[in-house]
């Protein structure tokens, strides 16, 4: 017991600091208040000390429980980190109105209508939900983490900014949620009534037991289960058809907030999910490195969809955040296109939750940099930029933000040599490993929609870095940038360059934090795959009790 | 990188600024001493990257001052690398220079670099054509100067990484990378559809390359899987041993994959479209770029990847690649005929002049792809000095219609002088460098009939033959026509300008000082001189271009011979494909199959 406490350390540092901050935000002192985001960064900072090192220390994560034990170092440390890096966007997001009318002495503070409190803690919940997914090794804890992930994001929707639009997102944002969060709740009811246990562990033994034992295949309940949790968690990671929602909440929401609605319940989503597939594993009698029939064929339909329905939206918008919004709907299909492909044997290229968790760590650092360049800039009348059109010329007056927008946009459309692309190459190379045609044919629409997704990106790019401005446009918008909003541009920016100097042993964290629990390897799911991966090699392949 | 609108700089600082860039250009110099070879080719890559990053932080009007001192220091390195390579070429035909390390190797990536006589001569022309671009846009660009010449600089980079790629990585990367500099100068520098052209430019080669990555990362997970390989590599050499062991569909299917990224590229026929676009909407640099060393990127990759991976495929496949070269050909051909730009009409004339490239690495026969090779390059000198004139002309009339234009001879005599000898030396006129590499890619058309092996003394083994080429001499009579009827327009017959410019001067568009009304200017008389020596030189002597080539062409098409020879018995209607035997003549059906090709 002492040892899940030691592993979830860095949610019990996230959660103490929001329990600081929640008080702290309610100060009448303004210097009180304003310790608000340098406290919550501190708890970030704490929290990656926490967990970062552990990525290292292969020791402590063999210690976690649950299907893929050493997902957690690796998944904490960039939850941390990406925190980080949205919290300067979340700076100066609520109560900017109140906060100038007491200072100039109109006002006097009242509690009940600050925001502060609120929104830091709600952030930091739900990156300590987050973490606490990772974690999860039982069904209700994932039910519980996903819902403490998702729950303080529609208050921050509602409250993160003053007009009528953001508190339609917000209560549009908890419906659809609420939704989702009923259906994978009972598809998780129906995995139990399959299988008769909540840990994931026991689950995955006894659908081997179901799969390779007499009854020679899933039980029907299983499926239905499994196949209604993936769509339940659709929502959460805006998988198409279950993506209606996300542009007027991401249009709704202030940029910081879309910013975090773009990892944070993303990210959730997809641990979940990688969870769920290695439940069930990706042994199976007819294709040895494939899920299930009917999952995987909810997983193509679902990833295809997902990524054509994203960019081909996207391409069609005039609203920044909205094009946004639907490019992130397009990199949740990527994502799933490298669920599907499943763990490899050999290495990272041939690893699909590798490339998933490490295009999680790309997608986390460049999608920051475009919404921090929006939410930079903003308009005299204190609404937020949104129109390409505001963006247009931005060279002029932010030489650097022009070119932070220049980076995260190339690197979110993938082009080499930036961070985005070895995020894509890693899903490219681990769909192509699999070796088999529907995967291939995948593959090329993964490819085809990188170039779609080309048509929209480089809207951005010729808007902000080389187009002329627009004068009458330009008039209407603050001629200073939020110093904080460009900071996080800046490092966002920074990443995508940096990081390469470090992508080898990225890429490396990513596959160790890939590793299937070593307990539950040889369950029944892994047999025959070492022989189907390399069939000229002239070891025999291993039989299922060997290991 | 971004200035508002530039104002002539205070002399001060700018004559400090050219100043250190002279110094930087020496600097670069004593490379040329460097005692490892490699060193050179290395330095190429990296003097752009940091020469653009100097002139960043330097008084804008002195960029182009600094993008002449890179250029120039990278042409006189790569006068160095070649005469080291040659001096002691690799035996074989193979590479020397290499230098690797590993960069990533969770996913086999190395930074691997190589050089073969093909790959040290493109980049020797790439070489060559940036100080020839940055010459061209003297005067072209007086706005937003560090963007141009520091994106013009990053685009060399790109360029030579990938000729001198042993990496699929770093070619791949690099292969791509060159899409981002060129959509910035086609967006911010071009003529007014400046913008279609870009995306458009952008999004069809960004699909195609795509589609080929997916192709060659099967061929790196086929590769891995064998095993005498039994790693993940990316190493080309590698992975082109172990792409012929692909089963046959597999091979067609990667051919495939990789010629929808390589053809774009070209351009193939039906692919084409982005091309007249990009060319006519870029400047004069972007153009001479594109149509020097950008599209031979394409065939340069048809030449390292698709024959040397998939030989059988590439060889069932020839007869209808060659189809749609002669397509490209003809039809490119008539539509420069009624152009009235004469911008886009050069532009047809370079998917024209590609088809002959393409054909002749399809004959897979020394001859051919020699030939090939030969019209890379001659086609970047040529066509590359068409552009420069046609842009040195713009600048004087803002204007590219062959309507407004014509009898410029009477009014710029020196112009019409160049005009007329590259259109010559893009027409085929012999003794002219144009001819050799077009009659030799004809002449490995015809002779490349693996049916007529044995009953004609002439014929080489290859999936052509004498029809093909018969067919595609008739884009050298259109090229002729289309070319000459554009000279007897603008250069002779009666004097036509366009209103305005009746004094034949450009107007001074608040330049320092306004053009003569002839191309006597030293940036504009260098490099036409330069072009024109080397198209005149490869014209009357190609021959030590040639045996240059030999060695690397030799192993290649003994290597393709070999593998299309050992699949024969393995695959079921290999008959078909049966080099040498009793059956061949009118049996052997790559003979039957051109022949209902081209009936």
């Amino acid at each position: 017991m002492t040892e899940k406490l030691t592993l979830i350390a860095p949610e019990i540092a996230l959660f103490v600091t929001t329990c600081v901050v929640m008080v702290l935000g309610l100060s009448p002192s303004l210097a009180a208040r304003k310790m608000c985001a340098w406290i919550s960064g501190l708890g970030l900072v704490i929290a990656a000390g926490l967990a970062v090192p552990a990525v290292l220390d292969v020791q402590t994560a063999s210690a976690a429980t649950g299907i893929f034990p050493s997902m957690q170092p690796y998944m904490k440390g960039l939850i941390a980190v990406v925190g980080l890096m949205l919290l300067p966007m979340m700076s100066g997001t609520v109560d900017r109105e109140m906060e100038t009318m007491i200072a100039a002495g109109r006002a006097k503070y009242e509690a009940l209508r600050a925001n502060r409190a609120e929104f830091y803690s709600f952030f930091l919940f739900s990156l300590t939900g987050l973490m606490l997914t990772v974690s999860a090794d039982d069904l209700i804890w994932l039910f519980l983490a996903l819902e403490l992930t998702s729950l303080p994001t529609y208050i921050m929707v509602t409250i993160s900014t003053r007009s009528t639009r953001s508190q339609e997102a917000g209560v549009k944002y908890f419906f659809i949620g609420a939704l989702g969060a009923a259906v994978f709740l009972y598809g998780f009811a129906l995995l139990y009534g399959a299988t008769g246990s909540t840990s994931l562990a026991e689950i995955h033994r006894v659908l081997a037991a179901q799969e390779f034992g007499p009854e020679g295949g899933l039980s029907p309940i299983a499926i239905a289960g499994l196949v209604i949790s993936l769509l339940g968690l659709g929502v959460k990671i805006a998988a198409v058809p279950m993506h209606f929602y996300v542009a007027d909440v991401y249009q709704g929401a202030a940029a910081g907030v879309t910013a975090m609605l773009a990892f944070v319940p993303k990210a959730a989503g997809f641990v979940a999910i990688i969870l769920l597939a290695g439940a069930v594993g990706w042994g199976h009698e007819a294709e040895p490195r494939q899920l299930p029939d009917a999952l995987h064929w909810t997983l193509w339909i679902l990833a295809a969809a997902t990524m054509t329905a994203g960019n081909v939206l996207a391409a069609l918008q005039s609203s920044v955040k909205r094009m946004l919004a639907y490019s992130s709907i397009a990199h949740s299909g990527y994502m799933l296109a490298g669920v599907m492909a499943g763990p490899g044997e050999r290495g990272f290229f041939d690893d699909g939750i590798a490339a998933v968790l490490f295009y999680l760590l790309c997608y986390g650092v460049m999608n920051v940099g475009a919404f921090a360049v929006l939410a930079a800039i903003e308009r005299r009348d204190g609404r937020e930029t949104d129109e390409i059109d505001d963006i247009r010329g931005l060279h002029r007056r932010h030489p650097h933000l022009a070119a932070a927008m220049l980076l995260c946009s190339l690197s979110l459309l993938g082009l080499p040599p930036l961070l985005g692309f070895f995020g894509k190459l890693g899903l490219f190379t681990a769909v192509i490993s699999t070796g088999t045609a529907d995967m291939y044919a995948l593959a090329v629409v993964l490819g085809i929609n990188s170039a779609i997704a080309a048509f929209y990106y480089l809207r951005l790019v010729m808007a902000a870095y080389i187009d002329a401005p627009d004068e009458a446009r330009e008039a209407e918008l603050e001629p200073v940038a939020r110093p904080t909003r460009t900071i996080a541009a800046m490092v966002s920016a920074g990443g995508v360059v940096v990081l390469l100097a470090v992508v080898g042993p990225l890429m490396g964290f990513s596959l160790e934090a890939a590793g299937f629990s070593s307990e539950l390897d040889g369950a029944g799911f892994e047999a025959g795959r070492g022989a189907q991966l390399e069939p000229e090699t002239p070891t025999p392949a291993p039989s299922p009790e060997a290991d | 990188m971004s200035e508002a609108v530039q104002h002539p700089a205070p002399p001060k600082p700018a004559a400090q600024s050219a100043w250190v860039a002279a110094v930087a250009f020496f600097a670069s110099l004593g490379l040329l001493a460097a005692p490892i070879e490699i060193t050179r080719l290395l330095a190429m890559m990296g003097i752009p990257i940091v020469f653009a990053a100097f002139m960043i932080f330097r008084p804008a009007s002195n960029a182009r001052w600094w993008a002449l001192s890179a250029t120039s220091a990278n042409l006189l390195l790569s006068l160095k690398l070649m005469a080291d390579f040659f001096a002691s070429p690799p035996a074989g035909g193979g590479f020397s220079m290499i230098f690797a390390r590993e960069i990533v190797p969770e996913i086999g990536f190395s930074f691997s670099l190589g050089l073969d006589a093909v790959s040290v001569l493109l980049i020797a022309l790439t070489a060559l054509l940036g100080p020839v671009c940055v010459l061209g846009s003297w005067n072209a660009i007086r706005r937003r100067q560090r963007l141009f010449y520091g994106w013009l600089l990053l685009l060399q980079t790109a360029m030579y990484g990938v000729f001198a790629a042993r990496d699929l990585l770093v070619f791949y990367i690099s292969f791509e990378f060159t899409l981002l500099p060129l959509f910035v100068l086609i967006n911010e520098f071009g003529s007014s559809d400046r913008r279609r052209a870009a995306v458009k430019f952008f999004l069809y080669t960004f699909t195609g390359s795509i589609i080929a990555l997916v192709g060659l990362l099967f061929v790196a997970f086929h590769a891995a899987s064998r095993p005498e390989i039994g790693v993940f590599t990316l190493d080309i050499g590698l992975l082109a041993e172990a792409a012929r062991t692909m089963p046959a569909s597999a091979q067609a299917l990667v051919m495939l994959a990789m010629l929808a990224g390589f053809a774009v590229k070209v351009p193939l026929f039906p692919v084409h479209t982005w091309l007249p676009l990009a060319h006519t909407e870029a400047p004069t640099a972007g153009s001479v770029i594109l149509a020097g060393v950008l599209l031979k990127l394409g065939t340069y990759a048809i030449y390292r990847f698709v024959l040397p991976f998939t030989p059988e495929a590439a060889f069932d496949y020839a007869p209808y690649i060659a189809v749609l070269s002669i397509i490209g050909i003809v039809y490119a051909g008539l539509v420069c005929w009624v152009q009235n730009d004469v911008k886009k009409l050069v532009a047809y004339s370079s998917v024209s002049h590609l088809g002959f490239c393409v054909l002749g690495l399809f004959a897979m026969n020394s001859i051919g792809l020699t030939g090939s090779v030969l019209y890379m390059i001659n086609h970047g000198l040529s066509t590359g000095a068409l552009f420069l004139l046609i842009g040195f002309m713009y600048e004087r009339y803002h204007t590219r219609d062959l309507r407004q234009l014509g009898g410029l001879a009477s009014k710029m005599p020196v112009w019409s002088f160049f005009m007329v000898f590259f259109v010559m030396a893009s027409v085929g006129l012999p003794g002219l460098n144009g001819f050799v590499s077009e009659f030799m890619t004809m002449m490995g058309t015809f002779q490349s009939d693996s049916a007529l092996v044995d009953s004609q003394p002439g014929a080489t083994f290859g999936p052509l033959g004498p029809w093909y080429a018969f067919a595609a001499a008739t884009g050298v009579i259109v090229a002729a026509i289309y070319l000459l009827t554009m000279l007897a327009k603008i250069v002779w017959g009666p004097l036509r300008e366009p209103p305005g410019h009746a004094d034949g001067h450009a107007e001074d568009d608040g330049a320092a000082g306004a053009l003569p009304r002839d191309v006597t200017t030293a940036h504009e008389l260098i490099p036409l001189t330069a072009l024109a020596a080397l198209c005149l030189l490869f014209g009357l002597y190609p021959k030590p271009l040639i045996v240059a080539l030999e060695p690397p062409i030799n192993a290649q098409v003994a290597s393709i011979r070999s593998a299309i020879e050992l699949s024969v018995p393995n695959v079921p209607d290999g008959v078909e494909r049966q080099v040498v035997g009793p059956v061949n003549g009118e049996a052997a059906p790559a003979a039957s199959g051109r022949v209902g090709e081209s009936e």
